[in-house]
């Protein structure tokens, strides 16, 4: 029906807080905790949130008359306390599926998570959650293989893969790097990984170091009889510059490259993806940057909303904390997020932190990689915590070891086969780690020394994040 | 800690055989116990042997069909067996298909050939 032009500002509750909206299968709905300027009413500042996350913007403008306001705008929907916090509260929008372009979550992203978040009569705004819609989810690449997919190709079942990332981070020449990695791997890694913080620096190209590398992992693979890899990172100044390392490392043989995909963007980063699965490439993922979007419990993006973004922009890995490890991470929402990036159907589960069911249909799963600070202690908890479906990276844990890199791989493959047999015989793997390990020790001299190398590491920090309880 | 050269070992590459292969042969109580865990899964059990020689391939040669619906570890062993007398000089894995995820969850070689 036809209505009036009305110039002027409007409460944005008149029209974006919409208490009795039931969300359509087909919405995108996102929960925020919103923490308001002093004297801002909680159903204003969530309908301002819909608002300039969606169609809003602070005063009513002719040209809205030209199309459906109603059929376009996000809703506030739904309010609630949070536990054991005052000030702030949760909002659930729903977002009509139209606002967003299909496979894009750099266009989610903007919308969801743009001006709204400088908006002057908010203090503190955080993305807790979004709910894709199955609809939305299948405009979407995913992960290039997906768990499956690589378990088939690298010939690893019913375990943790196991690998560590190469220290020191920067300033080994190509040569050296490519030895640090072929002792790795001789050792009884599956895979290697370049620190982030390697690109293609003055002390280290690209090009040469992917060719010791591949060097390295083609002699270890035919010493052992077992299938390496180590993840060449590709993260570059351009996205031309991107391909034309991912596709060296293509060309010279080896079966997984990675990416940055905060830093990088996630242009480049859906870019990458879709040229891993047309040319049969894995793909780990590293996620610099994620602390300082998650951390803060008030204001930023929480992690598991990043976790379901790159699922969709396509990884077949990423970084998820260690709950046990040197970095942040509570051990429930960490599990959380987890379950979101390799199940197919997760329920909604607030004691995890998780806001809605979310439904991935076909679409592949993503390794979840526990790395930083990790050691051999640690390995009957983490396959307890992470199961089969990870990647675990001890680089300290493997290269501090005493007799060198090949030592330190093995002591930690000898650590986690036990670990997988006596999980897989019944036995308890966090009550009984000690004798579990110690056993495993006996027959081998490198897992031995580790235990006694590392036997008074511990991280006892209190996390930051925490989940809402109350 | 100090580290010398002679408080240190030589660590001499393996030709292993990935999950479990690093850790001491098994005994016949520890294969019937994945055997078990296999069956808990819900998974089949399926027995494939190989010429050590061609063991980086993919595919091994089937002994017979994997074993669906399986639910005694003891029938799996002695599979498992009669597939060794057969071909002593052959690498003899097992493995559990999982359906569901369309995959192996568990492979496991228990024979080395001689």
């Amino acid at each position: 029906m036809a209505k009036t032009y009305q110039a002027g500002v409007q409460d944005y509750r008149q029209m974006y807080w919409t208490p009795d909206y039931v969300p359509l299968d087909t919405d995108l709905l996102a929960c925020f905790k919103i923490t308001p300027q002093a004297g801002v009413p909680r159903e204003e500042a969530a309908a301002a949130v819909a608002a300039e996350s969606s169609t809003g913007t602070w005063t009513t403008v002719w040209t809205d008359l030209l199309t459906d306001m109603e059929f376009y705008k996000g809703r506030a929907y739904r309010i609630e306390d949070v536990p054991g916090d005052k000030e702030s509260f949760y909002a659930f929008i729903a977002y009509p599926l139209d606002l967003f372009e299909e496979g894009s979550i750099v266009n989610v992203l903007t919308s969801l998570v743009g001006n709204v978040f400088g908006f002057k009569a908010i203090r503190y705004l955080r993305l807790e959650d979004i709910r894709f819609p199955i609809a939305y989810v299948k405009t979407c690449l995913g992960p290039p293989n997906g768990i499956q997919v690589e378990r088939d190709k690298l010939n690893k079942y019913g375990r943790p893969l196991l690998g560590c990332t190469i220290k020191p981070k920067l300033g080994l020449s190509a040569k050296n790097y490519g030895r640090a990695v072929y002792e790795c791997l001789r050792g009884g890694l599956d895979l290697t990984k370049d620190d982030e913080n390697i690109n293609s620096q003055p002390f280290m190209r690209w090009q040469n170091r992917f060719e010791f590398v591949a060097e390295a992992v083609l002699k270890a693979q035919g010493e052992t009889g077992e299938r390496k890899g180590h993840y060449l990172n590709v993260t570059a100044p351009d996205p031309e510059a991107m391909y034309e390392r991912a596709q060296f490392a293509k060309d010279i043989g080896m079966p997984i490259i990675m990416h940055d995909f905060l830093t990088g963007g996630f242009t480049a980063n859906t870019g990458l993806a879709k040229w891993c699965r047309k040319n049969g490439m894995l793909l780990h993922i590293h996620r610099a940057m994620h602390a300082v979007l998650d951390r803060h419990p008030k204001h930023g993006i929480h992690f598991r909303v990043l976790a379901k973004c790159l699922r969709l922009s396509g990884g077949d890995h990423i970084h998820t904390g260690t709950v046990v490890g040197k970095l942040e991470g509570d051990r429930a929402a960490t599990l959380g997020f987890v379950d979101l990036l390799r199940e197919s159907f997760i329920p909604e589960d607030r004691r995890r932190g998780i806001f809605f069911d979310q439904d991935w249909g076909s679409m592949p799963g993503v390794f979840a990689v526990a790395s930083g600070g990790i050691h051999v202690w640690h390995m009957p908890a983490l396959l307890a915590i992470f199961g089969d479906d990870s990647c675990l990276q001890f680089g300290g844990g493997t290269q501090g070891h005493p007799w060198g890199n090949a030592a330190g791989a093995a002591a930690n493959r000898v650590a986690l086969e036990a670990c997988v047999k006596a999980r897989n015989q019944g036995r308890q793997l966090e009550k009984e780690a000690r004798d579990i390990l110690m056993e495993a020790g006996k027959t081998c001299p490198e897992l031995a020394i580790a235990l006694e190398t590392w036997k008074e590491i511990k991280f006892e920090f209190d996390t930051v994040d925490k989940l809402d309880v109350a | 800690m100090r580290n010398d050269a002679s408080t240190m070992g030589d660590y001499q590459t393996k030709q292993t055989f990935e999950t479990f292969s690093f850790l001491p042969q098994f005994s016949q109580q520890d294969v019937f116990s994945q055997i078990e865990y296999i069956i808990a899964q819900g998974w089949n059990p399926g027995i494939e042997h190989e010429h050590p020689g061609n063991a980086f391939n993919h595919y091994w040669t089937m002994w017979k069909l994997p074993f669906f619906g399986e639910k005694d570890p003891a029938r799996v062993w002695s599979e498992l067996e009669a597939c060794r007398r057969a071909y002593p000089d052959h690498n003899i894995r097992l493995i559990g298909y999982d359906n569901y995820a369309q995959s192996q969850g568990m492979q496991l070689v228990v024979f080395r050939g001689r």
